[in-house]
């Protein structure tokens, strides 16, 4: 006699227009189930923002406002400084923005908003690409990607240098809690989002959520692929409470290539391209790893 | 639901929910779960993005799948533990 | 009721500390510092109970204030030229989502080079934003402005944000005489926001959604034109309760001196009225037929009063603190339109003055008026002259 290992309630309509495999889908999805109804979502310029709501329909149900691009920090924090004018109490104040809106033209109000201590959970989705507009890098789109603005041609043209750490940079800001989490592990996700919703002050969730429209891969290998990304450590799931890091999964590791061959978008990396991210993904992997045992030992 | 400037709600918003848009005219493959198989892990229910696997409310029963909504996207296939859905290809009259 | 002697920016900190803002999200530009000081002094005491988020942008300031006011919440936010500019897109935003966000604006130069004075590019390029805008005169004005902006803004047959720009340093660093009104008397004027539509976790929407082209995205927009057009009569509605209030009224839209009688009437917005009105005062007493007429609202547009002032004047004489290159003063090109269908027109002449902060004294109005006079006789000299202008060279 199974039982569910994640709540049952749910907080989102079928009939949305995500793509098939979406995993932002997923990702609200359960984001939601852990939150709960006394929510308010607030959703830049991406993918959320068209597929969860054609006029005169929304897919879920909990309010949600469309915000222009750059805005996600600054509109959070307008919700939130409102509730508490009003006396609203027991309302989570959700952030619901991509890698770009983010990462990149999102910085700086998210840094503004997390700067000045709002009460506040903002959860990035990676998709890894400005996917809404067409599937062009952002610098959240991992090295050696095809994206349409990185096309591989005959010059090697994917995309170069490393992914922007949000993560980090969100430890930086010295808030109370950041976590990484991913799709393929709801029971993870959901317990780090009941963490975070039960902290005051403001949270970063940066939740891999694979596109395969965008990764050019089959949409059922949607959850298997950020399962291989978590086991591989090319994106590991941990997490920062008060600058203490914490990993939640230790996989035995599986070489990178079994992620990376799975996936389009990379399947012109050369060899020495694969070995090249495969000690990339090896050193991040041993910082981690001490980083978790130094932070702990303090 | 409007029909122009005057009944038109001022501020753009919805009204409705999406459950009225019938996604499932988007598969060209669709899954079957063989009950037989299905050992009611529900783990089909947990990974489905389009909420369009239903589950009763004692958890006794093997999923239903919402064929007005699923799009095919065979994560519920590919996740089952055993094998137990199978992804057929639909054909134009159905 | 108290009378003190305070500058612009304070006026509006008073301003909206009267009108219970809720939320205020600023961030600081020169001239508009002293604006949010205040207020974060008035936090800092207790005095005003807000939400003061001290953003990073005055982009966030406005996505801010913007959600801020779909939550339900009063909003009130400052700013200034490249502050105004740089909120541009969320401007439009507002007036979009129907925010009754009420905004002061110091009406500032914009850089290259650098210039903190006076010059109204910045809020007349925000024309088409879909704002009411108020041009005020006096710091009395400021503070009643905010007021009975948030009442028309707020009202649901109008539902659109409001700004009101006053002269950077002539008026927002300049003590004048104000009378702050009472907290409970601003407090009958001004009920609580209460909007139709906020987020409500019992009864969830989307705010904002897509809208494809056959449905209803031209609708909402003609709705705010609709809005904008009944915003002529709900200014000048409140403006009469407040009259009656309080004993005060800043004119209307279009702020009638000396026009009866008048053959040659100079319009013009922000503080170089009062600069006219004291020269048309001197030219009366020449026996000089002269008026000004200030333009105190330039959305809505007051094409009617325009139209009705025309029809008993020669000269109309534009007086406009910006410049739209390639076509001429934006005050200019739209009374203008406003008169081109109208059978009655006077001669129209554009003077375009006080570019950059450049100093609006009794003599240049004086030149002004001089000429314009002169075009009684002789007809129109020139469409648009530049007044002042430093020539140099050969």
């Amino acid at each position: 006699m199974a039982k569910l290992t994640i709540p049952r309630e749910e907080y989102m309509f079928p009939g949305h227009m995500g793509c098939l495999g979406c995993g932002g889908v997923l990702a609200m999805r359960y984001v939601l189930k852990a939150l709960g109804k006394r929510t308010i979502v607030s959703v830049p310029a991406c993918c959320w923002a068209i597929m969860s709501g054609i006029f005169p329909n929304s897919c879920l149900s909990v309010p949600m406002v469309n915000t222009a691009f750059e805005t996600t920090g600054a509109s959070v924090s307008g919700i939130r400084a409102a509730l508490d004018a009003l006396g609203i109490k027991d309302v989570n104040v959700l952030g619901w923005a991509g890698d770009g809106g983010t990462l990149d033209i999102g910085i700086q109000a998210l840094s503004g908003a997390v700067e000045r201590g709002h009460d506040i959970i903002y959860v990035c989705y990676d998709n890894e690409a400005y996917m809404n507009t067409g599937i062009q890098r952002s610098s959240g789109t991992p090295e050696g990607a095809w994206t349409t603005t990185t096309p591989v041609g005959k010059t090697k043209a994917w995309k170069k240098g490393p992914k922007k750490n949000m993560v980090e940079i969100m430890v930086a800001h010295k808030i109370p809690y950041t976590a990484t989490a991913a799709i393929s592990y709801p029971e993870d996700l959901i317990k780090k989002v009941t963490k975070a919703k039960n902290i005051y002050g403001p949270k970063y969730i940066h939740i891999f959520s694979p596109c395969p429209t965008g990764w050019r891969m089959p949409p059922g290998k949607s959850v298997e692929i950020a399962r291989l990304a978590v086991q591989t450590c090319a994106f590991p799931l941990y997490e920062i409470e008060n600058g203490v890091y914490n990993i939640t999964k230790k996989p035995k590791k599986k070489p990178l290539k079994d992620y990376l061959q799975m996936q389009g978008r990379f399947r012109h990396l050369p060899e020495e391209e694969i070995q090249k991210m495969q000690k990339d993904v090896d050193r991040e992997w041993e910082i981690l790893l001490k980083k978790e045992e130094f932070t702990k030992s303090l | 639901m409007f029909k122009g400037y005057k009944d038109l709600p001022e501020v753009p918003m919805t009204w409705d929910t999406t459950f009225v848009n019938i996604t499932g005219s988007w598969r060209t493959v669709k899954p079957v779960l063989d009950p037989e198989k299905c050992t009611k892990c529900y783990i089909c229910w947990k990974f489905c993005p389009e909420v369009a696997i239903i589950i009763d409310e004692e958890l006794k029963e093997v999923p239903k799948i919402d064929y007005d909504h699923c799009k095919g996207c065979a994560i519920c296939a590919n996740e089952c533990p055993k094998k137990a859905i199978e992804m057929v290809v639909e054909s134009m009259e159905e | 009721m108290v009378k003190s002697v305070i500058t612009g920016n304070y006026a509006s900190s008073y301003g909206a500390k009267l009108a219970r803002a809720q939320v205020i999200a600023a961030y600081p530009i020169t001239p508009q510092t002293s604006v949010v000081e205040k207020i974060a002094e008035f936090v800092a005491e207790g005095t005003m109970d807000t939400q003061y988020i001290k953003v990073e942008s005055e982009h966030s300031a406005m996505a801010a204030c913007i959600t801020a006011s779909q939550t339900g919440a009063r909003t009130f936010t400052a700013t200034s030229a490249h502050g105004l500019t740089l909120m541009h897109e969320m401007l439009i935003w507002a007036s979009g989502a129907r925010t009754p966000v009420v905004m002061t604006n110091i009406n500032r130069a914009m850089a290259p080079p650098w210039s903190v004075w006076a010059d109204h590019l910045d809020s007349v390029a925000q024309r088409d934003t879909g704002w009411i805008q108020y041009y005020c005169e006096s710091n009395q004005e400021v503070l009643d402005t905010i007021i009975t902006a948030y009442k028309v803004s707020e009202s649901r047959e109008i539902m659109l944000p409001s700004m009101l720009t006053l002269d950077a340093f002539y008026l927002s660093h300049t003590y004048e005489t104000v009378d702050i009104p009472d907290q409970d008397k601003v407090d009958k004027f001004l009920p609580p926001f209460d909007p139709l539509y906020k987020f409500d976790v019992e009864d969830p929407h989307l705010f904002g959604s897509l809208s494809f082209p056959h449905q209803f995205y031209m609708e909402w927009r003609y709705q705010i034109a609709l809005s904008m057009e009944r915003a002529r009569d709900k200014i000048l509605e409140i403006d009469k309760e407040f009259e009656s209030m309080f004993g005060r009224s800043h004119g209307g839209l279009l702020d009638l001196y000396r026009c009866d009688g008048a053959e040659v009437v100079l319009i013009a917005a922000g503080t170089m009225a009062s600069t006219i009105r004291e020269v048309v005062d001197q030219l009366r007493d020449e026996g000089e037929k002269v008026g000004l007429a200030r333009l105190r609202v330039f959305r809505p547009f007051p094409a009617k009063e325009i139209r009705e002032l025309a029809e008993k004047i020669d000269v109309l004489g534009v007086l406009d603190r910006s410049y739209s290159f390639g076509y001429g003063g934006a005050f200019f090109a739209e009374i203008g339109g406003a008169l081109y269908n109208h059978p009655d027109k006077p001669v129209l002449k554009n003077y375009v003055v006080g570019i950059g902060g450049r100093d609006v004294t009794p003599n240049t109005v004086r030149g002004i008026f001089e000429n314009a006079l002169s075009l009684q006789d002789r007809g129109l000299d020139k469409e648009i002259e530049w007044i002042e202008l430093k020539e140099g060279g050969e």
